[in-house]
């Protein structure tokens, strides 16, 4: 009986773990595939494909237009989070949990509507379909995850820490500069990390903002419309493999914890 | 203006709706060593607050060096402050920990790197400069913030119970090294507590504080020999507290009928007055042979001894609400369940208006 639940259990986990896992694992086994299509059976390994993704000028510059659009709209997503936290942590605001609750409020929102939303804002405000567009769409996605993630870190023990800067002369932007962001360093360049990691697989925002120069999920879309090839799988595999490493670095930052 | 270095003058301030501190007035004299000893909730950790800027009051004016401080920030007035838990700066090394307000005054690194190793040597930390603050003990950690609030010579040191975090044999040493620094830097330190022992064994100038008024102040000795008011003579060390009402009053003697008995004794009052009899425990004696005003028979509940002294309860027979405490010699023979007559002797016993 113990030995049947044994086996059911291991089962169970078998399946679970293959249902996540095995699409992305047939998207990268057949980026390696030798031949013409993404269809068993496997004629690899070959590097063919990723060699055909690193030498197509399009997909190369939505590649680098993704990675710009990511660092700087976590940078903005970050600061303009860390600062709404630590407003939120240390003064005493009317109505606090109100406004708390609007700032993360973007979170429950489908994208598709920001996107539409900012559409349609941009359209009323001249600002038109571009990288900047996408990146400022990123910035609202992101501000609310950066704010919950530094405001959660924001303790009442770093309180004193600050005010024993002040204390010892140090004018409001040197506490800020010198004692809060080296403190809070974890939580920062953790929500710096995830919102790249978000921002780096955006499809539905970067679509309906961008127009000529585009990131890569849209690049990738535009691939897809022209049928499957192996190609799709490498630059597919690509966008994975650097996911892979911003929640890595996520985890590793925000995990990591130095004995106080 | 008057010389002091600090002056509280009727101080008054409310949380909400909460009043913590009722008319404060203090005067701090440079050079001393001042504590403010109180229960918590007595409003002495507001007033250090106030002190260091962190807390403007409602009302009333707080004058450093004879300039008006009142809504001074921390950072423009002459005050540092060693907080309760240290609050060390946990990214930067000790070295920078201690030199960190020399940066901020724009001291240029040499010279603060050697600044900083000097208040280090003070502390007794010459070693620790490279070390981060997770490396060094509750103890350690607590000198350099000792040594970070010093380097800048302020006018005033403000400690909220710096000794609180440690144990207590860590405690007492740590007691003897702070009056040792004062000494040796001239500062005023200004000393949150609420252990009395720290009060007694620090103070140039203690401060008794309750319910957001400040009680007594003076010197420790005259605090615990006289106290002026029934809090302190319970709150600075323990008293057996007889109440009673005046009968008579001549010739600067009063008399006043208590549970025990009536007790003559110098002092004035006016006829019917309610008062208090405060009578520390070592000047209470037990057995026949004893002081010149007797104090009626007690039944003892508990003796514990403390090596050098038997610490005694005994109800007394006359009033059983009447709780004496009573530090009698290690040899005393009593044991609980003895009934045993009381005494004392009119010259310590300490008059309270009630």
């Amino acid at each position: 009986m113990r030995q049947i639940v044994r086996i059911a259990s291991w089962i169970y986990a078998v399946t679970v773990y293959g249902f996540i896992f095995l699409p992305v694992i047939v998207l990268v086994l057949f980026s390696l595939q030798a031949t013409s299509f993404p269809i068993p059976p496997f004629t690899g390994p070959s590097l063919r494909w990723y060699d055909a993704v690193l030498s197509d000028t399009r997909l190369t510059s939505a590649l680098v237009n993704s990675l710009i659009v990511a660092i700087l709209s976590s940078a903005a997503a970050v600061t303009l989070g860390f600062l709404s936290a630590w407003g939120f942590a240390r003064f005493t605001l009317p109505s606090s949990a109100l406004l708390r609750g609007l700032i993360t409020l973007p979170l429950t929102v489908s994208y598709l509507i920001i996107g539409m939303g900012l559409l349609v804002l941009f359209n009323w405000a001249g600002l038109p379909k571009s990288l900047l567009a996408a990146g400022i769409g990123h910035v609202v996605i992101n501000l609310p995850l950066c704010f919950a993630i530094i405001y959660s870190q924001m303790g009442d023990h770093q309180i004193n820490i600050e005010r024993a800067a002040r204390d010892l002369g140090a004018p409001e932007w040197k506490v800020l500069l010198l004692i809060t962001v080296p403190v809070m360093a974890p939580a920062i360049f953790a929500s710096f990390f995830l919102s790249m990691t978000f921002s780096w697989d955006e499809f539905v925002i970067s679509f309906l903002l961008t127009r000529f120069d585009t990131t890569l999920p849209v690049e990738i879309w535009n691939l897809l419309r022209s049928g499957l090839n192996p190609k799709t799988n490498a630059v597919g595999s690509l966008v994975f493999a650097v996911s892979i490493v911003l929640v890595v670095l996520f985890e590793l930052t925000l995990l990591r914890r130095k004995p106080a | 203006m008057s010389a002091s270095l600090v002056d509280i003058s009727s101080v008054s301030h409310r949380f909400g709706q909460h009043p913590v501190l009722k008319d404060v007035s203090l005067k701090i004299e440079p050079g001393s060593y001042t504590i403010l000893l109180g229960p918590s909730g007595s409003g002495k950790t507001t007033l250090l607050s106030i002190l260091g800027g962190f807390v403007t009051p409602s009302e009333g004016k707080v004058f450093i060096r004879g300039e008006d401080c009142t809504a001074v920030p921390p950072a423009k007035r002459p005050t540092t402050t060693v907080f309760q838990d240290y609050a060390l700066f946990p990214h930067m090394s000790v070295g920078a920990n201690v030199g960190f307000g020399l940066r901020m005054q724009g001291v240029d690194a040499a010279t603060r790197a050697a600044r900083a190793r000097e208040a280090l040597a003070l502390v007794g930390l010459a070693t620790a400069f490279d070390k981060k603050p997770h490396q060094l003990s509750g103890g350690q950690r607590q000198r350099v913030a000792l040594a970070r609030a010093l380097v800048i010579e302020p006018a005033v040191l403000l400690l909220d119970e710096p000794l609180g975090a440690l144990d207590l044999k860590l405690r007492r040493q740590m007691q003897d090294e702070l009056k040792a620094i004062q000494k040796r830097v001239g500062t005023a330190f200004i000393h949150v507590t609420h252990d009395q022992e720290e009060a007694m064994a620090l103070a140039d100038h203690c401060v008794v504080m309750n319910d957001g008024r400040i009680e007594d102040e003076g010197p420790p000795e005259r605090v615990y020999a006289r106290p002026a008011t029934r809090f302190s003579a319970t709150f600075m060390g323990e008293s057996t507290i007889l109440s009673g009402t005046v009968t008579e009053a001549k010739n600067e003697t009063v008399t006043v009928a208590t549970p025990p008995g009536a007790i003559s004794l110098p002092g004035t009052s006016p006829v019917g007055a309610k008062i208090a009899l405060a009578i520390r425990p070592e000047h209470l004696v037990l057995g026949a042979t004893g002081g010149t005003i007797a104090l009626g028979t007690a039944t003892v509940s508990d003796v514990v001894f403390q090596g050098s002294f038997k610490r005694v309860l005994a109800a007394s027979t006359q009033d059983p609400a009447l709780q004496f405490i009573v530090k009698a010699p290690a040899a005393a023979t009593v044991q609980p369940g003895d009934t045993i007559a009381v005494s004392c002797n009119a010259g310590d016993i300490i008059l309270l208006t009630d």
